[in-house]
C-alpha cells in the first residue's frame, strides 16, 4: 500500500480545498514544498521545488506548514486500520504500508476483491492509493510505486521485468549509473552477468534484486503493540464512601503495579477516572516526585485527592491509569534499602506536589555566571538531581532582592544613606568588586553597564551589598548578609 | 574567643521555634546547619526577598536546600505541616507573613512532635504565637576588629523551658562552627576591660 500523497490528504480530509494544494517544509532555510495535491501536480508543481517558485507559477496556490509528527502518527493509525485485513502489518518508508496478506485473501473472496475493497474504503476516506501485490516484499513494492496491480504467483519475473531499474528500491546514484550503462528495465539487470555488476555497483544492488525476486528472504516486521498501563473496575452497585474507593483503588493497582513491574516502568504520573451513576466522572490526578511501582506506597498518596471527589448518587466504575511512565529497572533489595531516605524524601514532595503543584517544590543547581541572579538555577526537586560545583570566590549575600535605589554620589560609598526608612552610617567597607555585564545575553536590569560591588559594614550592625553604577552613576542595594 | 556551647541550641528537636529581626535569616542558616540537612524552605510566592545559594555556602551545600513557593500562609502551613509530620527532613523554615492563631501555631507542634523534626517559623518582629517553644531575636552587630565578620547578638526572648539571655556569636566560614564571643567593650585587652 503506498499512499503518494499522504501529508496533503491528510490536512485535506479535515478542510477539503477546491484549489491547488501544497504544504511546504522549511529546509536550509527556504521553504519548500513537502506534499502536494493532483490539482497542483498538473498545474507544473513538483516536490522539492521552493514556494516562491511555486507561486510565480500559480498564484492561487493554497499552502501550509508541513507536520511530519502528525503525518507519522496517520499512517501509524492507517497502520491499525489495515489490520482488518490481515494482523501482519508493518511500515514502509514514511509513506507506506507493508502486509503479509498470505492466508487471508479468500476472506475477502480472492486477491482481486480484497484490492477493491481497500481501494473503495481509502478512497471514500479521501486518501490516494497505490496497490501492488506480489510474492515478495521487493516486488509489492515495485508494483505499487511503478505500476500497479497484482503479480499472479510464481510470475514475480515477468511481472517486474517491463518496470525500471527505480523500481528496486535504489538509490539515485545506482540507478543514474545504471542508465550509463544502457541497463534501463528489471529484466536488462536480470541477464546481465552478475559479478561485474557486485564489481561496479556492490552488493546493495544484487540484494535488492534478489529480495525483490524472491531469492533472497525479507521479513515483515510489525509494530508492537505499545504497553498499555490501564485498568478498570465496574461495580454492581455504586459505592460513595471514601474508604470503599480506597479499597478498588487498592485492587487496581496490585496488578497495575505487576504490569509496570515487568515492563521494568515506573509511574510518574496516574490519572484515577471515577464514573458516577449519572454518567459523570471525575479524575483524580496524581503526580509522583519519582517514578514508582509500589502499590503500598502509592495508595496513601490518592488518599488527599479521593477525599475531596464529589460521589454524587454513587460512583459504578473506577479507571487506574498511568498516564506517563519512566524506566524504573529492577534493583537489588539491599540496594533499595540502603536508599531509604531518598525514597521517604520523594514520596514527601509528591504529598507536597498535590497540595502546590510538583513544580513548585524546588531546589537550586549552580550555573556558570558572575552575575549574581544568573549564578543559580531554580529547578523542580522532582525532575532534577542535585549538582555539586558550587563556588564562589568571595562572600556572598544570604538575601538577594531586586536592586532598590538609595541616594548617593561618586564611586566611593556613602558616608550615610537611608533604606527602606532606616538610617545607616557606613562603618567599614570592602570592595569594589567589578562585575560587567554579559553582553551576549539581553538583560533589561543590566542596561546601566557595569557594577562596583562593594560589602557595607554599618554602624548600626547590617552588612548590605551595595553596588555603583559607574556609567550610569547611581547606588543600590542589592543584598544582605548574615 | 572560646567555645560555649548555648543553653537551648542547637534548637530542641521536635517542637517548632520561631526567630525573627533582621538576622533570622542567618539564624535559621545556621540553626540548620547544627541540626541536619536537607532543609525544607517554605516560603511564598510573592516574596521578593529570595534567598542567595551563593550565600549558604559558607553555611552548608545550597543542593541540601530545597524551597517550596506557595500560593498563600495557609499553603505554607499545610506544607510545613506536612514536612514536620512525615520527618523526612530534619529541619523546616516557614517564612510567615502573618500571625499564626492559637490553633495553626498547636497544630505545627504536634506535627513536629509527630515526626521528630525542627521547625523554625521566620516571622516579622512582635508577630509571635503562643505555641513556640522558644523565640529568638537575631541583629547584626557591627565588629570593629573583625573584617569579614558574621558577629551577631542572639537574644531568647520566650522560653518555655529554661532562661532567657542574649549572647554576641560569630560564625567561622572555615571550620563551620559557631564561636559565642564575649561583647565587644568587655574582651580582655580592650580599653575598659574590668579588672
Amino acid at each position: 500500500m503506498w499512499f503518494p500523497r499522504l501529508a496533503s490528504d491528510r490536512v485535506l480530509r479535515t478542510r477539503p480545498i477546491e484549489a491547488p494544494f501544497a504544504l511546504t517544509l522549511r529546509q536550509s532555510n527556504t521553504e519548500r514544498i513537502h506534499c502536494l495535491n493532483a490539482r497542483a501536480e498538473a498545474l507544473g508543481l513538483h516536490r522539492a521545488m521552493s514556494l516562491a517558485d511555486a507561486r510565480a507559477f500559480c498564484p492561487d496556490l493554497v499552502s501550509r506548514p508541513a507536520e511530519p509528527g502528525r503525518d507519522a502518527r496517520f499512517l501509524l493509525a492507517l497502520g491499525r486500520w489495515a489490520q482488518r485485513y490481515c494482523p501482519w502489518v508493518g511500515r514502509e518508508g514514511a509513506d507506506g504500508l507493508v502486509l503479509d496478506v498470505t492466508g487471508s485473501t479468500h476472506l475477502w473472496g480472492g486477491e482481486e476483491a480484497m484490492l477493491e475493497d481497500m481501494r473503495a474504503r481509502l478512497a471514500r476516506a479521501g486518501l490516494e492509493l497505490r496497490l501492488g501485490l506480489a510474492d515478495t516484499r521487493g516486488a509489492a513494492w515495485a508494483l505499487a510505486h511503478f505500476g500497479t496491480g497484482i503479480a499472479p504467483v510464481g510470475q514475480t519475473r515477468r511481472a517486474l521485468a517491463p518496470l525500471p531499474v527505480a523500481a528496486l528500491r535504489l538509490d539515485e546514484a545506482i540507478c543514474t549509473g545504471l542508465q550509463r550503462l544502457g541497463l534501463r528495465t528489471v529484466a536488462d539487470l536480470c541477464t546481465t552477468p552478475r559479478a561485474p555488476l557486485a564489481r561496479r555497483f556492490g552488493p546493495a544492488l544484487l540484494a535488492r534484486l534478489d529480495q525483490a525476486l524472491g531469492d533472497v528472504a525479507e521479513a515483515i516486521s510489525p509494530e508492537a503493540d505499545p504497553p498499555h498501563f490501564g485498568l478498570r473496575l465496574t461495580f454492581p452497585d455504586p459505592i460513595g464512601l471514601v474508604s470503599d474507593v480506597m479499597a478498588a483503588t487498592a485492587r487496581l493497582l496490585e496488578p497495575l503495579c505487576a504490569r509496570l513491574k515487568a515492563q521494568g516502568v515506573g509511574a510518574r504520573r496516574l490519572e484515577l477516572t471515577l464514573r458516577r451513576v449519572d454518567q459523570g466522572s471525575q479524575q483524580v490526578e496524581l503526580r509522583l516526585a519519582a517514578a514508582m511501582r509500589d502499590a503500598v506506597r502509592i495508595l496513601p498518596l490518592f488518599e488527599r485527592g479521593v477525599a475531596e471527589v464529589d460521589a454524587g448518587f454513587g460512583i459504578d466504575q473506577i479507571r487506574l491509569e498511568a498516564t506517563l511512565v519512566e524506566p524504573l529497572p529492577v534493583e537489588q533489595i539491599g540496594a533499595i534499602q540502603a536508599r531509604g531516605a531518598p525514597d521517604r524524601l520523594a514520596d514527601l514532595i509528591t504529598r507536597i506536589g498535590t497540595r502546590i503543584g510538583l513544580e513548585n517544590v524546588q531546589r537550586y543547581l549552580p550555573a556558570d555566571s558572575h552575575i549574581p541572579e544568573r549564578s543559580f538555577l531554580i529547578a523542580p526537586a522532582a525532575y532534577s538531581t542535585p549538582e555539586g560545583g558550587w563556588c564562589s570566590p568571595r562572600p556572598r549575600p544570604l538575601r538577594l532582592f531586586p536592586p532598590e535605589a538609595i541616594a548617593g554620589s561618586g564611586p566611593q560609598p556613602p558616608e550615610r544613606f537611608r533604606w527602606r526608612r532606616m538610617s545607616f552610617a557606613t562603618a567599614r567597607a570592602t570592595g569594589p568588586e567589578r562585575i560587567a555585564p554579559e553582553w551576549w545575553l539581553e538583560d533589561d536590569n543590566w542596561r546601566s553597564g557595569m557594577r562596583d560591588y562593594w560589602r557595607v559594614e554599618t554602624r548600626q550592625g547590617r552588612r548590605l551589598w551595595l553596588f555603583y553604577t559607574p556609567q550610569d552613576p547611581g547606588w543600590f542595594v542589592q543584598g544582605e548578609f548574615a | 574567643m572560646s567555645f560555649h556551647p548555648l543553653p537551648s541550641f542547637p534548637l530542641r528537636a521536635g517542637r517548632v521555634h520561631e526567630a525573627c529581626g533582621p538576622a533570622a535569616t542567618g539564624f535559621a542558616a545556621i540553626a540548620a546547619v547544627m541540626t541536619g540537612t536537607p532543609v525544607l524552605w517554605v516560603h511564598e510566592a510573592w516574596q521578593a526577598d529570595n534567598l542567595h545559594p551563593a550565600g549558604f555556602l559558607s553555611f552548608m551545600n545550597p543542593s541540601d536546600l530545597l524551597l517550596t513557593r506557595t500560593g498563600s500562609q495557609t499553603d505554607s502551613l499545610a506544607v510545613a505541616e506536612e514536612a514536620l509530620k512525615d520527618g523526612a527532613l530534619p529541619f523546616v523554615v516557614i517564612e510567615v507573613t502573618r500571625p499564626l492563631n492559637l490553633r495553626e501555631g498547636r497544630r505545627l507542634q504536634l506535627a513536629a512532635q509527630a515526626g521528630g523534626a525542627t521547625g523554625l517559623c521566620l516571622i516579622p518582629e512582635g508577630m509571635g504565637s503562643n505555641a513556640a517553644e522558644t523565640r529568638w531575636h537575631a541583629a547584626p552587630v557591627f565588629d570593629p576588629q573583625d573584617e569579614d565578620s558574621t558577629l551577631m547578638r542572639w537574644e531568647i526572648i520566650k522560653n518555655k523551658a529554661g532562661t532567657l539571655g542574649a549572647w554576641h556569636v560569630r560564625w567561622n566560614r572555615e571550620t563551620r562552627r559557631l564561636h559565642v564571643v564575649s561583647p565587644v567593650g568587655l574582651r580582655p585587652g580592650s580599653a575598659d576591660t574590668p579588672d
